[in-house]
């Protein structure tokens, strides 16, 4: 007993400790630093994006830049900073969850995706197929997804940005092949119906897939698919691109509130502006984001990216109209009929 | 008890206020007040709001999934636990150390490491999860890796509650029994259970109020599909993603009425058992 009491005593100070550094460490929100809230996939470019605006800032004799990124699914991160995460820039996973800055926080103005060029998307990417070696269940389009026995994987299109431009691309297809919207929508109800997990976003779906082993196909943005077969060589796995897809804008854009309460404005100008550059373009594209300027990126890079019929999310009428119409509460996805996987 | 209070003289009077005050301050920052911010949030809603969201089928299954395993993980955890309550208080063996803090561990451990944990070792390719892939019985990405999470995070609570009632049994009362004839099992039976009872109670209903509010560990190996593998606070953290603040907090007050009222009966029922 007492050495259970000592045991605790120790662990408790060390607590303490740990807690008092920890507090003495933590920076203010100052001029020079950034918070950069992004989505789920975007770790890796973020950081090769953060390493190198911070070089250029210090050739320009702007020494002391620190960026600092926040990743998860892109609604959290949204209603994150609605709730006080203090943000200067956000890059996320599609315009609605910045769109809601605007709407419910005022954080923003309304014309936020027309103060950057490209609808403020400095990259975009797209949505493709990712199967196992050899794509056993012989995957060539939306329409083979719905045979029996193939398992599908994919994020919650109610938590994940990914998701929804995954859910919109498959409803393009449908409602093309099929030529009616009660036929995509029994689709996608199909579809979903051949789901057997649904993480809450890209990342947690790409793990399902790649460590868990679960599933004969993930339904993945390109640039998360090109990460797996650049990390995961020995699993094999082949992407597969369908028919059609969708061109998916991650917008980027300055929370002007917090930025100008942190005095951060010209810095997070700076580091948008940064993203448009040909060194970041080419960064971009290094990282699998297909950049806006494609001539500013390595031919190499530019390879790997095929050309793909898409449809874009002006098509759904924008993102509040597709929002309302699919995602929102009672929406079309609230009410797919469940199927039972046969 | 009686003791004190007879002693009781000024100095010993104003402690205890000011050991009164503090508590209810503390109870009050810490839980009373949340609870009453949910509270006020829900009375401004219009009662349409509750019909939409609790009339939903996929709020129902959810309902049920959640309630219900957590019943039987506590249950499970009950019938487990206390067997290993019973070994840890009556042998000495070799290594009962190491396994009385190794006890702790769901306590100790975040819940996603458990949940990762758990699904690495159930999943298809799982050294658990395969084997019993090939007998036919999934269990991650099903309502059994509920049921998994949820027993693996509330094991400790019957085993650390009827533990130290064991220990505190006086053995008197067994040697009485057994001069007077009775067999080991019915003085099991008779004399100790009796007595274990209100300590098992208390375990079962803490592991079961763990478990109908574990998240963290279950969205990872349960499959998330909404109508069979959906728990209710993932059903919340979704309403919440989608902006819809009315939806969530109907969900997380039918669940605070709901588990209120249970915890309530399980309570009523040990003071039953105690008096």
């Amino acid at each position: 007993m007492k050495l259970q009491t000592a045991f605790f005593c120790i662990l408790l100070c060390l607590t303490g400790l740990l807690s008092f550094f920890g507090c003495s460490d933590s920076e203010e929100p100052s001029a020079l630093s950034l918070l950069n809230v992004s989505y789920d996939p975007t770790r890796e470019l973020y950081q090769a994006l953060n390493k190198a605006f911070v070089e250029q800032c210090d050739h320009e004799g702007l020494s002391g830049v620190v960026v600092e990124q926040s990743h998860g699914g892109s609604g959290k991160q949204a209603r994150a900073v609605l709730d006080g995460l203090e943000a200067d820039v956000v890059t996320l996973a599609l315009g609605y969850d910045i769109d809601v800055l605007c709407s419910q926080g005022h954080l923003i103005p309304a014309d936020w995706q027309s103060r950057l060029p490209h609808n403020s998307s400095p990259f975009y990417s797209t949505i493709v197929f990712l199967v196992r070696r050899g794509n056993p269940k012989g995957i060539a389009d939306w329409g083979d997804l719905i045979h029996d026995g193939v398992e599908v994987i994919t994020p919650n299109p109610k938590t994940s940005g990914g998701a929804r431009w995954n859910y919109l691309a498959a409803w393009a297809w449908a409602e093309r092949k099929y030529g009616s919207e009660a036929a995509a929508q029994d689709f996608l109800a199909t579809l979903f119906s051949h789901v057997p997990v649904l993480d809450t976003g890209a990342r947690g779906a790409t793990n399902t897939f790649i460590q868990q082993g679960k599933g004969d196909v993930l339904l993945a943005w390109e640039n998360e698919a090109l990460l797996v077969l650049r990390d995961y060589p020995d699993q094999g796995c082949e992407i597969v691109h369908p028919s059609l897809s969708i061109r998916a804008e991650p917008p980027v854009a300055l929370v002007d509130a917090n930025a100008d309460a942190h005095g951060s404005r010209s810095l997070a100008e700076k580091y948008l502006n940064f993203l448009y550059t040909d060194t970041a373009q080419a960064i971009g594209a290094a990282q699998f984001y297909r950049p806006i300027r494609p001539e500013a990126a390595a031919a190499e890079d530019m390879a790997r990216f095929r050309p793909l019929a898409m449809v874009s999310i002006d098509d759904f009428g924008g993102w509040s109209a597709a929002h309302a119409k699919h995602f929102a509460a009672d929406g079309i996805y609230d009410h797919l009929p469940r199927k039972r996987n046969p | 008890m009686s003791r004190s209070l007879a002693n009781s003289n000024a100095s010993s009077q104003s402690a205890h206020r000011l050991a009164m005050g503090l508590g209810l301050t503390y109870m009050s920052l810490l839980v009373l007040m949340p609870i009453a911010g949910l509270l006020l949030r829900s009375i401004q809603l219009p009662p349409g709001e509750y019909l939409r969201v609790l009339q939903a089928p996929e709020t129902m299954a959810a309902f049920r999934l959640s309630f219900g395993h957590a019943f039987l993980a506590a249950l499970f955890n009950t019938v487990t636990g206390v067997p290993v309550a019973w070994v840890l208080a009556r042998y000495a063996f070799p290594g009962k150390r190491l396994l009385d803090v190794w006890i702790d561990l769901p306590f100790a451990l975040p819940t996603a490491v458990a949940g990762i944990a758990l699904c690495t070792l159930y999943g298809p390719h799982g050294f658990l999860g395969a084997p019993l892939a090939k007998l036919g019985l999934k269990v991650a990405y099903t309502h059994w890796g509920v049921f998994i999470a949820m027993s693996f995070v509330s094991i400790p609570f019957v085993i650390r509650t009827v533990q130290p009632a064991l220990l505190n049994l006086d053995p008197s009362q067994e040697e009485a029994a057994a001069c007077l004839g009775a067999s080991r099992l019915y003085c099991l039976r008779r004399v100790i259970l009796p007595e274990l009872l209100p300590s098992i109670l208390t375990g079962f209903s803490m592991a079961f109020a763990r478990d109908i509010g574990e998240y963290g560990s279950i969205i990872f190996i349960a499959g998330n599909i909404p109508g069979e593998t959906e728990i209710l606070p993932l059903r919340i953290v979704h309403a919440l993603e989608c902006y819809d603040y009315a939806g969530a907090t109907v969900l997380a007050i039918a669940m605070m009425v709901a588990s209120f009222l249970l915890l309530l009966l399980i309570n009523l029922l040990q003071k039953r058992q105690t008096s």
